[in-house]
């Protein structure tokens, strides 16, 4: 008994570990993707050579990222088999579907357009070009379309039966993929990823204007990545709260574990900003709270009853610490991205925006701050969905494969050491190309490079006067 | 219209379509992954990478989308299969990022070329040695309670299925042997046709010892292909075998540089048939059929619906792209 709660454990660590480790580098994709176009977009409107500039930069950062979003991608779809195959026996039938979706749209996707995005240029003109972009930037979209949707559905099932074998089968394909809490959280999910991306552009950009003031390209992204701050920060906040309000009304548990209720509040819970939650005690040690607060928050009322954990079975428990911290570390990220947005605003009203060194040091501080807050609040939400892998139907320790713990701690061994050395690599290589300073008539890829992430080759951008040149 | 096919089998043959898919496309590539040292480094090895580095990436796909499939159609498969071949396929999977990556790191760091190329030749071995490991396992018969895998986390290694290990890594070579016979000049080619002849020899010894041990494996497996009438039908497998292997000697002695690799892939083409003889109607050999296996209509319809669109056309782009590429390549690329 004590050796498959120990496999268990394993399996949810590997889980865990390749996920998060995977999870940075589609959400990167997603808001680069989206720049991208914005850029191509704008350099084709004016003509001005700052954007095409800029565009050859951030493409070469893209194209790695992708890479290794699409290798770590490949152990996800593996590890539900690999290791919660009794979750994949009865979860298959609604959302083997939906994955394959994913598999198909993302695959017609690199095959198709990426090579020409990172190529094509000079082969099939700016225009055609220009479509590939967008194609390649609804395309990331489309992905994190399906693989949310299948996410939601894990956490607010519904539209399926149960058959005599235990399968949940799909009755009404509608309302899988557009579940109770899909929309909510695609759009808290690709808001994140364009505050990520502008945080990763607005810190390079602070990188070379700490060094070098009047760099055009360095102002530029700076000044485009402050603007999408300034304005998504304060709608994330607005997405979150939505998003917030639809878990209670779906999630209860999930939200009494985010806001650390142990008790219920017939009249009126209160905030607590911080504390040490018990679980054992099934209390909050040292809590520092706003009476009646949360109340506001979530019922839109001071002396609104709000029920807390004592309503709900121990066994049914998330793991309390966990999600009550890491909704608060992804919030307080949260805050700071409204600051920063906010002293960026600042700056630019009194017309210091590429001088003020204070802001570009903070600037360059909040650049790892997405990735942090994405993956603080996918531990919220899916660790708050514990202890069941479908909500309310299907436990976790119910959903593991049979296997021993030997195995899993093998694998897990494998998994850490080789994700640390091969994506540690990657992100130096990116970290490398950050590290340039952005110049006039900017090199796009080099050409003849093997670029992982371009799929086939596709025909158009192919030059055929052109040699591939030899791995020199 | 639907109603009167069995989706069930259109499914299987889907599926068994994506595996053949990444067989035949990344099997050259991971043989040259293979023979990769065999090569003086210069050159040679360059033009070696030179002739897969366009196409090669989009091959992998194909093996997700042979996993995802599976998953989504087959789902009590998927779920018994992976975790009974757990160590194999958690092998392969980081076999293949690291092959992956080596491929890319290779280009942009060239102060340590030599260590990428090891990550090359190593991750690209255990991906295919994993692989064959896979379908040796499979083969013998994994043990299943109720919906479960439920052997221990060895199963899987037993002689035989070193042995179709081993014949997947020498069989992934000689395609990658074959392939360069076809696609370059000079002394990569001479040295080519030179381990062709070897590695051809070898993946006929092969074929034919996991044929022979097969039958014995499985009391099905013996029913399905010496009871008459059907051996009619399954002695012309062996028999094109030989054909084909007499034909790829002769024609690659005589300095043909097509038709090898060709053949070779004709070899596997055979090989996965007389699999497919063997197992078929089950996906858990001996154990699971594919109609017990399958996810509901419902599910089977979702998925045709798209997978009938975009796989005629991923596979045209496919296609394009290699007549793209076609012709001879050396270390300066392709003419």
């Amino acid at each position: 008994m004590l050796a498959n709660i120990d496999a268990l454990l394993l399996a949810r660590a590997q889980f865990g570990f390749t996920v998060a480790f995977h999870i940075v580098f589609p959400v990167f994709s997603i808001g680069l993707a989206s720049y991208l176009m914005v850029l191509e977009g704008l350099w084709l409107a004016t003509g001005r050579q700052v954007f095409i500039d800029l565009f050859r930069y951030w493409i070469k950062i893209f194209a790695i990222g992708f890479a290794m979003g699409v290798v770590s991608g490949l152990v996800m779809s593996y590890q539900f088999g690999t290791n919660w195959s009794v979750y994949a026996d009865k979860t298959g039938p609604v959302l083997g579907p939906l994955m394959a979706y994913e598999v198909l749209s993302a695959f017609f996707l690199e095959a198709g357009f990426l090579g020409v995005m990172l190529f094509g240029m000079t082969k099939v003109g700016p225009r055609l070009h220009f479509l590939a972009t967008l194609m390649v930037a609804i395309g990331t979209f489309f992905s994190a379309f399906w693989i949310l949707s299948v996410n939601s559905w894990m956490q607010t099932p519904q539209g399926y039966a149960t058959n005599p074998a235990g399968q949940f089968v799909p009755v009404d394909w509608w309302a899988i993929v557009f579940n109770p809490s899909f929309p909510y959280r695609l759009v808290h999910m690709v808001l994140a990823a364009y505050l990520t991306t502008a945080l990763v552009v607005g810190a390079v950009g602070a990188w070379h204007l700490l060094r070098e003031r009047t760099n055009e390209g360095a102002r530029m992204m700076f000044s485009m990545a402050m603007w999408m701050l300034a304005v998504v920060a304060p709608l994330q906040i607005l997405a979150g709260d939505a998003h917030g309000l639809n878990t209670l009304e779906h999630q209860p548990t999930k939200v009494m574990a985010m806001e650390g209720h142990f008790e219920s509040h017939p009249d009126g819970a209160p905030l607590i900003l911080f504390g040490l939650p018990d679980q054992e005690a099934g209390m909050v040690r040292y809590a520092v709270e706003v009476p009646k607060l949360s109340s506001l928050i979530l019922k839109h009322g001071l002396n609104e009853p709000l029920k807390g954990l004592d309503s709900v079975p121990r066994e049914n428990w998330p793991p309390v610490p966990v999600v009550f911290w890491s909704f608060r570390v992804m919030v307080s990220l949260g805050m700071l991205m409204l600051l920063l947005g906010g002293f960026s605003l600042l700056a630019r009203y009194k017309g210091r925006l590429y001088e003020w060194a204070a802001l570009h040091r903070f600037a360059l501080a909040m650049g790892p701050a997405g990735f942090v807050a994405v993956v603080a609040g996918w531990i919220t939400t899916e660790v708050g969905r514990q202890p069941f892998t479908v909500y309310g139907l299907l436990r976790t320790a119910e959903s593991a494969s049979p296997l021993q713990a030997p195995a899993v701690a093998a694998s897990l061994t494998a998994f850490v050491l080789i994700y640390f050395a091969v994506f540690g690599m990657g992100i130096l290589y990116i970290l490398h190309l950050m590290a340039k300073s952005p110049h006039r008539g900017e090199h796009g890829i080099e050409p003849g490079a093997p670029i992982r992430t371009a799929g086939i080759t596709p025909a158009p951008s192919v030059d055929p006067d052109r040699h591939l040149q030899p791995a020199e | 219209m639907l109603a009167n096919i069995d989706l069930t089998v259109v499914w299987a043959l889907i599926i068994a379509f994506a595996v053949f898919a990444y067989i035949v496309m990344d099997g050259f590539d991971l043989g040259i992954g293979i023979l990769f040292p065999a090569f003086p480094p210069g050159i040679e090895r360059d033009t070696a990478m030179n002739s897969i580095a366009p196409v090669w990436d989009g091959n992998e796909t194909w093996l997700v989308l042979g996993g995802g499939g599976l998953f989504a159609v087959f789902p009590l498969a998927y779920a018994v299969i992976m975790p009974a071949l757990y160590a194999p396929i958690i092998a392969m999977l980081l076999g293949l990022i690291f092959r992956g990556v080596a491929f890319e790191f290779r280009w942009r760091d060239p102060r340590h070329r030599a260590l990428w190329d090891v990550a090359f030749t190593g991750g690209s071995v255990v991906a295919a040695l994993a692989q064959g490991i896979t379908l040796g396992a499979l083969l013998q018969g994994i043990k299943v309670e109720g919906r479960a895998y439920a052997g221990g986390w060895w199963d899987w290694l037993t002689p035989f299925s070193l042995l179709v290990g081993l014949g997947i890594v020498v069989g992934y070579a000689l395609l990658g042997a074959t392939w360069l016979v076809m696609r370059t000049e000079g002394s990569l080619q001479d040295r080519a046709r030179t381990f062709s002849l070897w590695l051809g020899a070898a993946t006929v010894a092969v074929i034919a010892a996991v044929s022979a041990a097969t039958p014995f494996l499985e009391g099905k497996y013996w029913e399905r292909w010496f009871t008459m009438p059907s051996v009619l039908l399954t002695a012309q497998v062996p028999l094109l075998v030989a054909v084909a292997s007499f034909l790829y000697f002769r024609l690659l002695r005589n300095g043909a540089e097509r038709t090898p690799f060709l053949l070779a892939l004709g070899l596997f083409l055979l090989s996965f048939v007389g699999l497919g003889i063997s197992i078929f109607p089950d996906v858990v050999p001996g154990r699971i059929t594919i109609w017990e296996a399958a996810a509901p209509h419902a599910s089977q319809v979702f998925l045709l619906v798209g997978a009938s669109v975009l796989i005629p056309v991923i596979l045209a782009y496919t296609a394009y792209s290699y007549w793209v590429f076609r012709g001879k390549v050396d270390a300066a690329g392709y003419h």
